[in-house]
């Protein structure tokens, strides 16, 4: 008996509410009356509390231990954060009240912060603006990629086709499909883990809309050439949109403004330090170049003279309404409180501790693992199996394999460009001992699986389950309880 | 502060180990004339110093007045186990549970989610949640699109305004096109919904209650749409859901909605919750992760990321849908919100919000001057006609710590004398009677 469902007794209740105060209404008409009850469960206080504690025994999270999921930026999360976020005047305030008369003057505290942190990503990213709104990274490159249109059809420019390169996030080909282009791949150069330069000239045309390029990229390197990949764009009209997923390597070190980058998104839930949720909320910021600022999103934060704060709709060119307000509101408010509590030498800190946090993990166990790309990694790094897997280990079973020694496995078989690929990104916040121990487990799975490679394909162990029959669930589809 | 446990001392070792001698040689590959031109960020202030600023910052907020604010997003009452069990760090402190083994907890609870949500819709299958109920819309206008092949949508006029407009601007570069079918004595005008279906469209969409408050049955519409092969997404008020016809009952296609009412903040606009749920036909073309149950190698129940086939990650442009991260911790606090509230809990919810708004719209109705849209059934909004602009009304009302409802002005260019009134099961018959008593006095100034 463990679904919630299997656990409920007929007549037993959760929440008592008060009585009523007000005479009962007329019936609802007949025809608009629900015909059965929606069979909810029935549960006491108590039942529901433990049911949910027992299921978050069997979760692990940053909290738990390290969690070197590559790409994902698996950082701790300080507390106070979430007793920011649950302030009465944040949590409790109605998204409406602006529409009231003056309504702008009730909503003063949280209209600073969106406009405070809109500068300070400014400030972070160099981009000249920045709107809030996008309620996740991939919303945000969707956004971006809407920028990028009304840009060019403001200019009577018709584009059709953005530019990806291979090494690039799943999310990035699809957000540029759902904004009406085409994509065409860019392969990386085997030698440098870059995207292929000489590639990129042939297939940049005047029809190219933009190029996606995520910097440093999903094998961790940073693309030394970037200016080069901006002057061949803006050649061709075309713009460049930069996936910020990856930040946290180069705060104070990069301002992608800097370098001529067009448009881009920033991950608050990786670089700024908000936590995941188990899968969201997180939220996506776009940043924009002066040409771009017009057509961001309704509505604008903006400070009058009088230091007050106000919401704009008088946004002609806008794009129009991304999302149904400002942003998702409380994961902006705990990203504006990290910057905060970092400060600037303290953001700094964390993107260089980031970096080296990852080469020392890199060069620990680059003779148990191969090493594809042998150069300086940024906040992250990608090994290959292909040395296990000749003894039948592959980068699942190793995955599983860190789970018996209590870690979180890396991120596997993304980026899809390296075979049996084993993503890892350690993150600023984990200690030398931590990745001591993290060293010392990869290199016992890799002795085991040169010595006794079936002793690994049993993992994990330690586990309630282990290795799910995921084409028994796509087949069987039971994605509701009975 | 930068939470960064390593000591200088073991920096200096760890830069040994990479064979450099300063941090300034991993970051050689960016190059010097990429240098930031500024980093101009304040100096660090400590955890007290920040948790002062904020705490001055929300004090600055109007989040104390009674609140008749709704407009699809409702001042519900939150029971206190729901916060307890989503501050779990070992669920808000997870990710997208990529690895099964280590993510049991959050698994098993987005598939019971998604029974929840297909319990309270009367839907075969639900995903694990998308960013908000007009992205829902929008991604469910998707699923219509590419399940016909057809590229027309009608949509009616009582569907949230703010969904509407996320609809258009989220369409703006692709060949879709939109019709919209003003409301008739608040309801769904069907004469013109059908004259405006033709053979090159693929969805209606339908919100229940609608914007204004208004219940219908729109069986009659669905039949309508099922004969011309066009398929019908109803966005639907969840917590209305525990009374009112679900989209299931009436051969829906699609269902969706906000899931804000379920335990989940108002928090100034986000983070929210966007469910979807559909038929057993249509599930294959759902966007957003979805979870199945399915057994482990030794035969003992296990939770899934299941069809993943469907995913950018795999499919890369050709995926249904660019989502990734969704709202996961949202999907739990509104699944631990329905398992508090139980089949009697919910139903007594939204009796109460019945029962508060008909005795507000009778304080109403006893008002000289104003006049109540009643001609046709609410749920827990209502409408009202004032004899002054209604944004104006609202701001007097605001001095006198009420947040009365929303003007229509913004939304309906030429309302601008109308206000909407919603009314939760947490207002009482005094701050109702006050909120009266205050138009009253606003009006006749």
């Amino acid at each position: 008996m463990s679904v919630i469902f299997e656990k409920s007794v007929s007549g037993r209740r959760g929440v008592r509410l008060p009585a009523s105060d007000v005479p009962d209404p007329p019936p609802i008409p007949a025809e608009c009356r629900r015909g059965s009850d929606a069979e909810l469960c029935e549960l006491s206080e108590a039942d529901v509390v433990r049911h949910f504690t027992w299921l978050s025994r069997r979760n692990y999270g940053v909290d738990t231990g390290f969690y070197p999921l590559g790409s994902c930026t698996m950082k701790y999360n300080p507390k106070v954060l979430e007793e920011i976020a649950r302030l009465e005047g944040f949590a409790s305030l109605h998204p409406f009240l602006p529409q009231l008369r003056h309504g702008g003057m009730l909503v003063q505290g949280a209209l600073q912060v969106l406009y405070e942190l809109e500068q300070l990503l400014c400030e972070i990213t160099g981009m000249k603006a920045f709107t809030l709104q996008p309620l996740a990274g991939a919303h945000g490159e969707l956004t971006g990629m809407m920028l990028v249109a009304a840009y060019h059809r403001d200019r009577g420019r018709r584009k059709t086709e953005v530019i990806i390169p291979d090494e690039a996030h799943g999310t990035n080909p699809a957000s540029a499909a759902i904004a009406g282009f085409r994509t065409v791949s860019v392969p990386t150069e085997p030698a440098t883990g870059m995207l292929d330069i000489a590639v990129l000239e042939k297939r940049m045309n005047d029809g190219t809309a933009a190029i996606m390029l995520t910097n440093p990229n999903t094998l961790g390197i940073f693309n030394t050439r970037i200016r080069d990949v901006v002057e061949i764009a803006h050649r061709h009209g075309a713009l460049v949109y930069y996936d910020g997923a990856n930040l946290n390597a180069v705060l104070g070190k990069f301002r992608p403004g800097d370098a001529g980058i067009d448009v881009m998104h920033v991950n608050l839930h990786k670089t700024f330090g908000t936590p995941h949720g188990g899968g969201g909320p997180g939220a996506g910021p776009v940043g924009v170049s002066e040409d771009l600022a017009p057509y961001l999103p309704i509505s604008r934060v903006v400070k009058r003279s009088d230091n007050t704060y106000a919401l704009n709709y008088d946004c002609p060119k806008s794009i129009g309404y991304i999302a149904p307000f400002y942003a998702n509101f409380l994961v902006c408010l705990k990203a504006y409180a990290y910057i905060m509590l970092l400060g600037r030498e303290g953001l700094i800190e964390a993107s260089e501790t980031a970096v080296l946090n990852a080469n020392y993990l890199m060069n620990a166990l680059r003779e148990d693992y191969e090493l594809p790309f042998d150069r300086v990694c940024m906040h992250e790094f990608v090994l290959s199996a292909r040395k296990q897997a000749e003894h039948g280990v592959k980068a699942l079973d190793i995955a599983k394999a860190l789970i018996d020694e209590g870690f979180h496995p890396p991120t596997v078989y993304f980026p899809l460009i390296v075979r049996e690929s084993l993503m890892i990104e350690p993150t600023e916040t984990e200690s030398m001992e931590t990745l001591d121990a993290f060293v010392a487990a990869m290199k016992k799975i890799a002795r085991k699986a040169a010595e006794d490679p079936k002793s690994i394909l049993d993992a994990p162990l330690s586990t309630p389950v282990s290795r799910p029959d995921e084409v028994r669930a796509a087949r069987e589809m039971d994605v509701v309880y009975p | 502060m930068s939470y960064v446990p390593v000591t200088p001392e073991q920096r200096a070792r760890m830069l040994a180990a990479c064979g450099v001698r300063s941090i300034a040689d991993l970051f050689r590959d960016i190059p010097s004339d990429s240098a930031p031109r500024s980093f101009d960020i304040p100096r660090a202030r400590s955890e007290m110093e920040t948790s002062a600023f904020f705490r001055e910052l929300a004090s600055r907020n109007y989040s104390h007045l009674t609140n008749f604010l709704g407009g699809g997003f409702y001042d519900h009452f939150i029971p206190a186990a729901v916060d307890a069990i989503v501050s779990r760090s070992e669920f808000y402190t997870s990710y997208t549970p990529y690895q099964p083994e280590l993510s049991q907890g959050t698994l098993q609870a987005i598939y019971e989610y998604q029974t929840q949500i297909a319990r309270l819709t009367g839907m075969q299958a639900a995903n694990a949640s998308v960013y908000d109920g007009g992205t829902a819309l929008y991604e469910a206008c998707q699923m219509a699109l590419h399940a016909t092949g057809r590229n027309r949508v009608v949509m009616d006029g009582g569907v949230n305004p703010i969904y509407r407009k996320m609809l258009v601007s989220y369409t703006a570069n692709l060949s879709i096109e939109f019709a919209e079918i003003p409301v008739s004595h608040g309801r769904t005008d069907r004469q013109r919904l059908f004259d405006a279906l033709n053979a090159g469209t693929a969805a209606v969409i339908l919100q229940n209650p609608n914007f204004f408050g208004v219940i219908d049955n729109h069986a009659d519409v669905v039949e309508h749409c099922h004969s011309r092969g066009i398929l019908v997404i109803q966005s639907v008020y969840p917590i209305a859901m525990a009374l009112l016809k679900p989209p299931g009952e009436i051969g829906v296609d699609i269902a969706t909605g906000e899931g804000q009412s379920l335990g989940i903040p108002l928090a100034f606009g986000g983070p929210y919750l966007g469910f979807m749920a559909t038929t057993r036909e249509l599930i294959r073309r759902l966007p957003g992760r979805i979870v199945g149950r399915t057994v482990d190698r030794h035969g003992r129940e296990a939770f899934v990321l299941t069809l993943q086939a469907r995913e950018q990650h795999i499919r890369r442009e050709k995926a249904t849908s660019n989502i990734c991260t969704n709202e996961a911790l949202c999907a739990l606090r509104a699944h631990v919100y329905l398992s508090l509230m139980g089949k009697e809990g919910l139903k007594e919810v939204a009796r109460l919000c019945r029962a508060k708004t008909a005795y507000a719209m009778e304080r109403f109705r006893a008002i000289r001057g104003v006049r109540v849209m009643e001609s046709s059934p609410v749920f827990n909004e209502f409408v009202v006609h004032l004899p002054m602009d209604a944004g104006d009304a609202a701001g007097m009302l605001v001095e006198r710590g009420v947040a009365p409802g929303l003007p229509l002005g913004r939304f309906y260019p030429g309302m601008e004398n109308y206000l909407m009134i919603a009314v939760t099961e947490k207002r009482t018959k005094f701050e109702i009677g006050m909120l009266a008593e205050s138009v009253e006095s606003v009006i006749c100034q």
